[in-house]
């Protein structure tokens, strides 16, 4: 690794890392059968050959519960994301180059959305959305844009003063066109990045708020569902039913994380001299 | 002076609003919300069973039937007069609940947010300090760990290994279960306070330490870090004279904006812990449908976030001499 060509193992790092995702999410969604099935002449065993992440009270397997869990997850995570990073980047925009009147109230939002704690308003988003799956991704997704946005609104002030950007706006380019033609593809690698690590944070939230109850319906194999279940049976020693779904999430939301940092390096040439 | 009253007078008013706006779209979200508070609480047999009059009863007491705008106008009307109406759940005062569980949570937070800031300003002045080294690399990944578990596990996994495996601690709740409040003693509730104020901290430092070596780097590439390096300054020296110094005055934005996370986590590690605390009160609420309490601990919330990033604001302009010197022309 030390000799290579940095932005070559950083290719095939994300390659890998997609790879990986793509893998989990797919086996997943074909566990979810074997995620709910019950076997009470197998129940709580611990990990082993036969059932690898052990099975629960109920004689589920936990390794397809867990994997059926992550895929949830990260459908979960990849929508919500993709919803908030679309509106930081509309309004990030907006309040750049619509005007002052239009800037204050936006930033307003900003404040405001800031000012509640994200696990408190995605339970009121999604109280408000009777709860279950559209109740998460509209509490996700509501409440992750105000600091994609900030940025974009930051980076887009700046660019404004660009000489190209005032020589189309001399030139007659409508504030549409410049946006389109000259903002957009400068902001788009910054866009990028801050979406891709908006995917943790989304994920982590989900799975917080369906922890909590307020999230995904119990009969759904969520991670956050496992993990509070999990939660009746640590005190009598049954450690994997709670061990094995969490570490997964961490590793699923780590290669998130470093995945958004490969393509920052790939995105900025100049950080490769780092 | 007069500018800082000023400037503090500003921040006070635009919070002021900010918290208008916060009490109103909880509200609009209660509002719009189709879970019955009666089917959540009462349940489909028993509403069946009831006689119509005693349904009626009910619906009054959940405040069904009467218009969103009526309600929340009466609601601002008495919060102006310093009452933030009755939990429904508790059958108490709000202020008195919220009182009662923030005292609990206080303790808590404070310790967190404590640790949090120092450990994390100490983390990451070190790893920017040794950037490319070891220690970095170390620091660098224990935070990426820690940002990327969500707290909760992390709480799961905190109360596996010294409750249930080792047995050093207890397992929940704020005091021993089962004793007079008298006979509490304070190693008691020490004792039920460590692991949720620990995993709190653990998981704060992450994001300090990480903006704080981020500035930290910048100022070590800084050409007045070059300067005093090619005087013959030692590199202790310079980290603590010039690095140091400079990471603080963001570190204070930091510390006051990461309030917000600590009582974002709070809610996450008090349920696995079952600790009464504020958190706690806010997921019964809202599991409840209390609108009344889950209103007010919103609000309450967010003045207390507002509050943190004014003190940072305010300590910030005091302890930087550009900022002072700055308003002072203007």
């Amino acid at each position: 690794m030390k000799n290579g060509n940095r932005r070559r193992n950083a290719a095939v790092f994300l390659i890998c890392a997609a790879v990986i995702l793509l893998a989990v999410t797919a086996s997943g969604i074909l566990l979810e059968e074997a995620a709910v099935e019950t076997d009470f002449a197998e129940k709580n065993l611990p990990p082993s050959n036969r059932a690898l992440f052990g099975t629960d009270w109920m004689g589920r397997d936990m390794f397809a519960r867990t994997l059926a869990g992550l895929s949830l997850s990260i459908r979960i995570g990849v929508l919500t994301a993709v919803v908030s990073g679309i509106a930081a980047l509309l309004l990030g925009i907006a309040a750049a180059t619509l005007g002052r009147k239009v800037d204050a109230v936006i930033s307003w939002c900003i404040d405001l959305v800031m000012g509640i704690p994200h696990i408190l308003l995605v339970m009121l988003v999604s109280i408000a959305c009777g709860r279950g799956f559209a109740g998460v991704v509209a509490g996700v997704a509501l409440s992750h844009w105000p600091s994609l946005a900030r940025v974009i609104r930051g980076e887009v002030i700046q660019l404004r003063q660009a000489p190209y950007i005032l020589t189309a706006d001399k030139l007659g380019v409508s504030r549409l066109k410049i946006v389109r033609r000259h903002m957009l593809p400068h902001i788009m690698p910054q866009f990028l990045i801050g979406m891709v690590l908006l995917f943790p944070h989304a994920i982590l939230h989900e799975a917080g708020v369906t922890f909590l109850g307020f999230g995904l319906s119990s009969e759904q194999p969520a991670i956050g569902v496992i993990l509070s279940e999990s939660m009746g049976y640590l005190t009598t020693g049954k450690w994997w039913l709670a061990l094995f779904p969490g570490a997964a999430l961490v590793l699923v939301v780590l290669l998130f994380s470093v995945a958004g940092e490969y393509i920052r390096r790939l995105a900025d040439p100049a950080s490769a001299h780092e | 002076m007069r500018h800082r009253l000023e400037f503090t007078g500003k921040k006070l008013f635009r919070m002021g609003v900010l918290l208008l706006g916060v009490s109103l779209v909880t509200f609009l979200l209660m509002c719009a919300s189709p879970l019955d508070p009666l089917q959540t609480n009462v349940g489909q047999t028993a509403l069946g069973s009831m006689s119509p009059e005693q349904v009626e009863k009910l619906e009054a007491y959940w405040g069904v039937g009467i218009p969103p705008a009526q309600r929340y106008i009466g609601w601002l009307w008495d919060v102006c007069h310093g009452d933030f109406g009755t939990s429904l759940l508790y059958r108490q005062p709000v202020l008195e609940v919220v009182g009662e569980r923030l005292a609990n949570s206080a303790g808590l937070m404070f310790f967190a947010w404590v640790i949090s800031g120092v450990l994390g300003l100490a983390l990451g002045v070190a790893a920017g300090a040794f950037r490319g080294r070891w220690q970095d690399r170390l620091i660098r990944g224990y935070c990426l760990v820690i940002t990327s578990t969500p707290a909760f596990w992390l709480a799961i996994l905190l109360l596996l290994i010294f409750s249930v495996w080792l047995g050093w601690l207890p397992i929940g709740l704020a005091v021993p279960a089962g004793t007079d409040a008298s006979s509490v003693t304070l190693a008691d509730r020490l004792a039920h306070a460590v692991l949720p104020a620990l995993t709190l901290g653990i998981t704060g430092v992450a994001n300090i330490a990480l903006h704080t070596r981020e500035k930290m780097v910048d100022v070590m590439e800084s050409d007045y870090v070059l300067f005093a390096r090619a005087r013959g300054e030692s590199a202790r020296s310079a980290v603590l004279r010039h690095g140091l110094r400079n990471v603080i005055l963001p570190g204070i934005t930091l510390q006051g904006a990461s309030v917000s996370e600590i009582i974002g986590g709070s809610v996450l590690v008090e349920q696995v812990f079952s600790y009464p605390g504020l958190g706690q009160a806010a997921v019964t609420a809202g599991l409840g449908s209390d609108m009344p309490l889950l209103l007010g601990i919103t609000v309450i919330t967010a003045a207390i976030v507002f509050a943190g990033n004014l003190a940072a604001d305010l300590v910030y302009g005091a302890v930087d001499p550009r900022i002072r010197k700055g308003a002072a022309g203007r």
